[in-house]
């Protein structure tokens, strides 16, 4: 569609500029602020440059802590992408059997986040916990609460839980635009479903697809909630994701300073990689249309 | 609709889906004997006592109605401020169009750890801390933008004829806005006010940050209590179930557009 050039469309937009300018440029700037001074109380306040990000930068809990949020971001990643695809090949296309798994589906997601986190804990826990029960009834010695590797596996299928449903509609999305006479065609031709799926659903589903690895990758890098409710960070640091180790920088410890420097970085590492994935898929989209 | 082999997986990926859930309910109408005592599929003596004991104290209950109340006031913020920014984004190029757009989607990519201070004390500095309007303003934040993004793309899909051939019959572009634009795009409205109802219901940390007594959400309520009067199993689960009731009566009502919605009216 050709848009006009009209700049009188600014009124329109300024609500929303007030609204989001108050609510993020403001917090932003006081962040910034904190982040280059060194603050004792109101009236004491020393400016020390880019000391706190040296300091930060150079922590070793803090290499840790971004490792383990990396590792856990792919896993999610690698996981609920091709598993998110493959259930919503399996969904029905009509019938009353399209709005039960509809709503079916969707339940996890309107889940309060650390509602979940007490639904896995529950769920998990040998003694009260059906899942738990039954896990250590196959004769496996399962404890989340203890064992770091078994917490590890706990939170990355609590999210499984959570967010795969989010890739299934969407990906659903993309399958529904798909007219009856593709697949006619490709039955025509003989096509192998390995090709419908490569040369028919596949592309129709690229558009969403960026969507659902783009709220996935920035979800999974700031979750903060379930692993808090779940484990809260243990045992010892093994499910301390960045968000985690941010509060507990700026709430628990009040070292206003580097928390400052980290959420500086912290965003600046999503805000990279988003734009990075998204000009990419979209020249290789473009490409590809022409 | 008829059975598949391939309906298998979808049937058994509903199973993983419900059986958390339903273990929680199940724990919800036993006795905290019970829950203790023995593994049990189904509840010997079913109780509603744990329900009966949060629909009765005020501690519990004022939970979900500040939640609703903060969500609520967040809904019609989003909507109200997102529908003309949608509008200008779908129909006009402007200066900046599309930096202030990508700008307003890194909203939607900032870790609110990262805000958390920082609104703390913006609010609190502005006597706003403990509201609910405050939690609202807070949820703007990656509300808004969603919003924004939901709406322009159900807006883009509706031709722009149709808004020439109004100017053109004398309609002013407020009047044409609310009596004829509003009204196609209701199942996009739809989308964008369950999307904002998801984010701002799920989300516990900004708004356990800002609020203490008077605004506190049930997210918070659930997590105080277990620190505070060590672990009333039952009452917890009760408590969890309840939260689940209002998104299931949503998604229930938006079910049929659902799909497209998630996709952002963008298929």
């Amino acid at each position: 569609m050709n848009k006009i050039t009209n700049n009188k469309a600014w009124f329109l937009v300024l609500p929303v500029f007030f609204i989001v300018a108050i609510s993020a440029i403001i917090p932003l700037m006081t962040v910034v602020n904190y982040s280059v001074q060194d603050i004792f109380d109101p009236q004491t306040r020393f400016f020390v440059g880019t000391e706190w990000f040296e300091q930060v930068l150079g922590d070793s809990r803090l290499h840790d802590a971004l490792i383990r949020q990396i590792i856990y971001t792919l896993s999610v990643l690698f996981i609920e992408i091709p598993l998110g695809i493959a259930v919503a090949l399996t969904l029905p296309r009509k019938g009353w059997g399209v709005s039960a798994s509809m709503v079916l589906l969707a339940l996890p997601l309107l889940i309060p986040w650390n509602v979940v986190g007490t639904i896995w804990q529950i769920f998990g826990r040998a003694d009260i916990g059906l899942g738990g029960y039954l896990i250590n009834l196959m004769g496996i010695d399962y404890n989340y609460a203890q064992n770091p590797m078994d917490a590890w596996l706990t939170v990355l299928v609590m999210d499984v839980w959570h967010w795969t449903s989010l890739i299934v509609l969407l990906c659903y999305a993309g399958l529904r635009s798909i007219p009856d006479a593709y697949y006619q065609a490709a039955k025509i031709d003989g096509a192998s479903r390995w090709a419908v799926f490569r040369f028919i659903q596949l592309p129709k589903m690229q558009s969403v697809l960026v969507i659902g690895v783009l709220l996935r990758f920035m979800d999974s890098f700031m979750i903060y909630t379930e692993p808090f409710v779940l484990t809260g960070g243990g045992p010892g640091n093994a499910t301390t994701f960045l968000s985690q180790f941010l509060t507990r920088m700026a709430v628990g410890q009040f070292d206003l300073g580097p928390a400052a420097a980290f959420s500086l970085v912290y965003f600046l590492i999503i805000l990279l990689v988003c734009w990075v994935f998204y000009t990419v898929v979209m020249n290789a989209g473009k490409q590809g249309e022409q | 609709m008829q059975f598949q082999k391939r309906h298998i997986g979808l049937l058994l990926y509903i199973l993983f889906l419900l059986v958390p859930i339903y273990w929680l309910f199940n724990m919800s109408i036993k006795t905290n004997t019970e829950i203790l005592g023995a593994m049990t599929l189904f509840p010997d003596n079913p109780t509603l006592a744990n329900y009966a004991t949060i629909l009765t104290d005020p501690a519990w209950y004022t939970g979900y109605i500040n939640s609703m109340i903060y969500v609520g006031i967040n809904v019609v913020i989003s909507l109200v401020v997102a529908l003309p920014a949608a509008y200008a984004f779908s129909r006009f190029n402007f200066t900046g169009d599309k930096h202030l757009f990508f700008w307003l989607l890194t909203n939607r990519m900032a870790p609110p750890a990262v805000f958390l201070l920082p609104f703390f004390q913006l609010y609190s500095s502005v006597g706003l801390f403990d509201t609910h309007i405050a939690v609202a303003l807070a949820h703007c934040l990656f509300n808004v933008p969603l919003a924004v993004w939901i709406l322009e793309g159900f807006m883009s899909g509706i031709p722009k004829e149709i808004d020439e051939t109004a100017y053109v019959d004398g309609y002013s572009f407020p009047r044409f806005f609310a009596t004829i634009f509003i009204p196609l795009i209701r199942s996009g409205i739809g989308v964008t006010a369950f999307f904002c109802f998801m984010f701002s219901w799920v989300e516990l940390l900004l708004a356990r940050t800002l609020t203490s007594v008077e605004a506190k959400p049930i997210a918070a309520t659930m997590t105080r209590t277990v620190s505070a009067s060590g672990l009333d199993w039952g009452v917890l689960a009760a408590a969890g179930v309840l939260t689940i009731v209002p998104g299931a009566l949503v998604i229930w009502f938006v079910r049929n557009y659902i799909a497209k919605g998630f996709a952002m009216g963008r298929v």
